[in-house]
């Protein structure tokens, strides 16, 4: 009789196999940017002030969003960006990817622009070498230049609450011994 | 209002699953008629109220009501009937929705067809659908309701995943999860038999059919995947061992060992424990599938919304489904013993080897599918299985399990010789000859799809050539003795969405062979581009271009590819479903019974 057990054996210990794998996350691949330093770009800005480069950037934390106007979701974490912005009194960098210029233009124009400068990767290719996945998506950089944190998709309440208000408070205590 | 009606039908589908689940087998243990009686009037209010539910939900997405969350989150005002219609199993919510639907269809089928069943076995059946019925109606209630409102309403839906909105897709969920709920049939009848401890040519003639209409919906369901994958996805292949691809996969091998098994159980009353672990198994595995693509264990393309608490409901409906049923298997299983001996060489052995085969296949898989898994557990780092692990083992399988299934069935019953398999294999090669019943030719036909799927993955495995390249306007390239020329490329509108349209000529020689006009297009409300492929398919052969970028001077990233032979891959399927369902209409499972078995 005792064989008739087998399966109910091997079942439960898949059951245990399951309920561990139920605590783990297999989304949080670690970026192979994070901890290295921000890839530079020389892109033309959107309103044709002083372009703008992350080497200028050093000494501060900052944050790059990329975004596009044919991006819905864009649209939709736009207020949840802008308080963040507001909030932390952080230097912000758009990297409007892959878009036009009147386009952009428009789109800011009407929601409102929160970015300090815009800068425009009409090829994608600065997305490549800081390995955009789509829109949107937020970094952040610390004062000595290297990518902390990477958001991908719209920015939350809770993610800005709860992960990147806090980060920043760090990143800036770091800088300041 | 309507949402709301339908939030009501739900809840009243629920209760009368409760009552289908808990009368009809505490009846059966307690020797109360009365209470066995209830089960049929209690299914078909179950059925009834199931489908009401769902109609609701039809109704909001074909009305644009976006002040349903559900709603509002799949569909949109632009998105045309047909993909209203599907785009309410376009995620997880509906998706579940359609799933506790057709089980309600196939409670009611199983409560319909029932002539000469008899009624305590109806009653138990039945009493383990409801079972089934109340916990994926909890997980729908609880979790994943599909009617809660959106306040405020949306202006408009965020519209459904253009890779959806593509008809094969459309009727890929509801021909998979009919297989998957079939197998649920399969399973309780597998449950009943344990209840009554013994399992007689009664229950063979009720559980073959069934087995085997499941079996056909889940082939032609993956087929349908697969072909969806092949042309939408724009990558060229029609299998990526992805773990949603293998949680259809594994259930459906169990499901063919399960309709061969049955055979043996059939014709010489023995297998008849292995026989009932197997339905187990085949539902089980239906239910881990769910498990893994919903509850976000693993990653895979088919990113459902995943959700931890979701997954927590699952696991312990899996624990108590697959627990209890392997716990009464365990405590049950050995009153089934029996049936005839056979030797070495006969028809039986032939089908225990296919039996071990299929399930070695399948353990392997879901070995592979979970292998991620244990090591992430065990925290000893991420990697991921892909396609060279599964294709080590599952090709000399496959090709073993062709070899069988070449001289099975020339193999008597009981015990052979190899002089009369020798003039069996001589007969055999006059098979027109041949008196067959009808699910005689559906076995024929299956395997005849089982050979003919096989052709195609080889000769696709080995000949197909595929190149990107980079082309600008009027550009040729020559692949396999096909000339690609570049016509042109322009602007065009589709109902919802905006695309490029490329235009190619294939000249094979002189002879202009086929016009292809692969898209890339922008569906507004979303990021990503989607690439609708240019194919042109044909017996031997398919051409295939899928544009890829546009980049600087006028030039376009392509993918260009010749595949021969791959339609026999759904040929094949098609034929192999096809098998099964003349099989399943044999007249010796709808005869009435009484007459002598």
């Amino acid at each position: 009789m005792s064989r008739y057990f087998i399966p109910l054996a091997g079942f439960l210990l898949l059951l245990v196999l399951l309920a561990v794998g139920l605590n783990l996350n297999p989304r949080e691949v670690p970026s192979p940017f994070i901890g290295k330093p921000a890839p530079s770009f020389t892109l033309p800005s959107l309103y044709g002030e002083a372009s703008i480069s992350p080497a200028n950037l050093k000494g501060e934390v900052w944050l790059l969003n990329v975004w596009a106007s044919w991006c819905a979701t864009c649209q939709q974490e736009h207020v949840m960006l802008e308080y963040l912005i507001k909030r932390a009194d952080i230097k912000a960098i758009g990297l409007n990817y892959k878009d036009q210029a009147g386009d952009a233009k428009r789109w800011l124009e009407r929601l409102g622009n929160p970015f300090q400068s815009v800068v425009m990767d009409t090829d994608g290719k600065a997305g490549i070498e800081w390995g955009v996945y789509g829109t949107p998506e937020t970094f952040i950089i610390d004062a000595q230049g290297v990518v902390r944190h990477k958001h991908i998709g719209a920015l939350t309440e809770p993610v800005v609450q709860r992960e990147l208000l806090p980060l920043i408070q760090q990143l800036r205590k770091e800088a300041t011994p | 209002m309507i949402p709301e009606l339908g939030h009501l039908a739900l809840i009243l589908a629920l209760l009368m699953a409760l009552v289908q689940a808990i009368f009809p087998l505490a009846g059966s243990w307690r020797g109360k008629e009365q209470w066995l009686a209830l089960a049929k009037p209690a299914a078909q209010a179950q059925t009834l109220f199931i489908l009401l539910a769902y109609a609701c939900l039809t109704y909001a997405f074909i009305t644009h009501d976006f002040s349903v969350k559900y709603v509002a989150g799949t569909s949109h005002s632009s998105l045309p009937l047909l993909y209203r219609i599907s785009g309410v199993w376009g995620a997880h919510e509906g998706s579940l929705l359609l799933w506790v639907t057709l089980l309600a269809v196939w409670t009611l089928a199983v409560s319909g067809f029932n002539r000469g069943m008899p009624p305590l076995m109806l009653a138990r059946v039945l009493g383990v659908m409801g079972c089934v019925s109340v916990g994926f109606l909890l997980f729908l209630l609880v979790t994943s309701n599909p009617f809660e409102r959106l306040v405020p309403a949306s202006l408009n839906g965020r519209s459904l995943n253009p890779l959806l909105q593509d008809p094969g897709l459309a009727f890929h969920p509801p021909m998979l999860y009919m297989g998957y709920v079939g197998f649920a049939v399969a399973f309780a009848f597998a449950i009943a038999a344990m209840l009554e401890g013994k399992l007689d040519a009664v229950w063979i003639r009720w559980v073959r059919p069934w087995t085997n209409v499941a079996w056909v919906f889940l082939t032609l369901g993956i087929a349908l995947g697969s072909w969806w994958a092949y042309y939408e996805l724009g990558w060229g292949g029609w299998w990526f061992w992805d773990p949603v691809e293998n949680a259809s996969l594994m259930p459906w091998l169990m499901g063919t060992a399960l309709v061969h098994s049955l055979a043996v159980t059939e014709k010489r009353g023995a297998f008849k424990a292995w026989t009932v672990l197997l339905a187990i198994s085949a539902f089980s595995l239906s239910l881990l599938g769910t498990f893994l693509v919903r509850s976000g264990v693993l990653t895979s393309v088919h990113a459902f919304a995943n959700d931890p608490e979701r997954g927590v409901f699952i696991l312990a409906f899996l624990a108590a489904v697959v627990g209890v049923s392997l716990t009464l298997y365990a405590v049950k299983a050995h009153q089934m013993e029996g049936g005839q001996g056979f030797q070495a060489l006969s028809r039986e052995s032939g089908l225990l080897m296919n039996n071990v085969i299929l399930t070695v296949m399948a353990a392997s898989v879901l070995l592979g599918t979970l292998y991620p898994l244990v090591l992430d557990a065990l925290a000893v780092g991420k990697i991921s299985v892909g396609p060279p692990y599964f294709n080590a083992i599952i090709v000399p399988l496959g090709l073993l399990l062709a070899v069988l299934m070449l001289l099975g069935p020339l193999l008597r019953w009981r015990q052979d010789n190899l002089r009369q398999v020798g003039k069996s294999l001589l007969a055999a090669l006059l098979w027109w000859r041949h008196k067959r019943s009808l699910s005689g030719w559906g076995m024929w036909l299956a395997h005849l799809g089982v050979v003919v799927l096989m052709v195609g993955i080889t000769m696709t495995s080995l000949y197909s050539s595929g190149k990107d390249v980079r082309m600008a306007v009027r550009q040729h390239y020559l692949l396999d003795g096909y000339d690609f020329h570049f016509v042109g490329i322009k602007e065009s509108v589709g109902e919802n969405y905006l695309a490029y349209r490329g235009t190619f000529d294939i000249h094979q020689g002189d002879q202009l062979v086929s016009q292809l006009l692969p898209e890339k297009r922008n569906y507004g409300g979303q990021s990503m581009p989607m690439t609708e492929a240019g194919i042109d398919g044909g017996l031997f052969r398919d051409l295939f271009v899928a544009l890829g970028e546009p980049l600087d001077g006028g030039t376009w990233s392509l993918r260009i590819y010749h595949k021969p032979f791959i339609r026999w891959i759904w040929l094949g399927t098609l034929l192999m479903a096809l098998g099964g369902l003349l099989a399943a209409l044999d007249g010796r499972y709808w005869r009435k019974v009484g007459g002598a078995e």
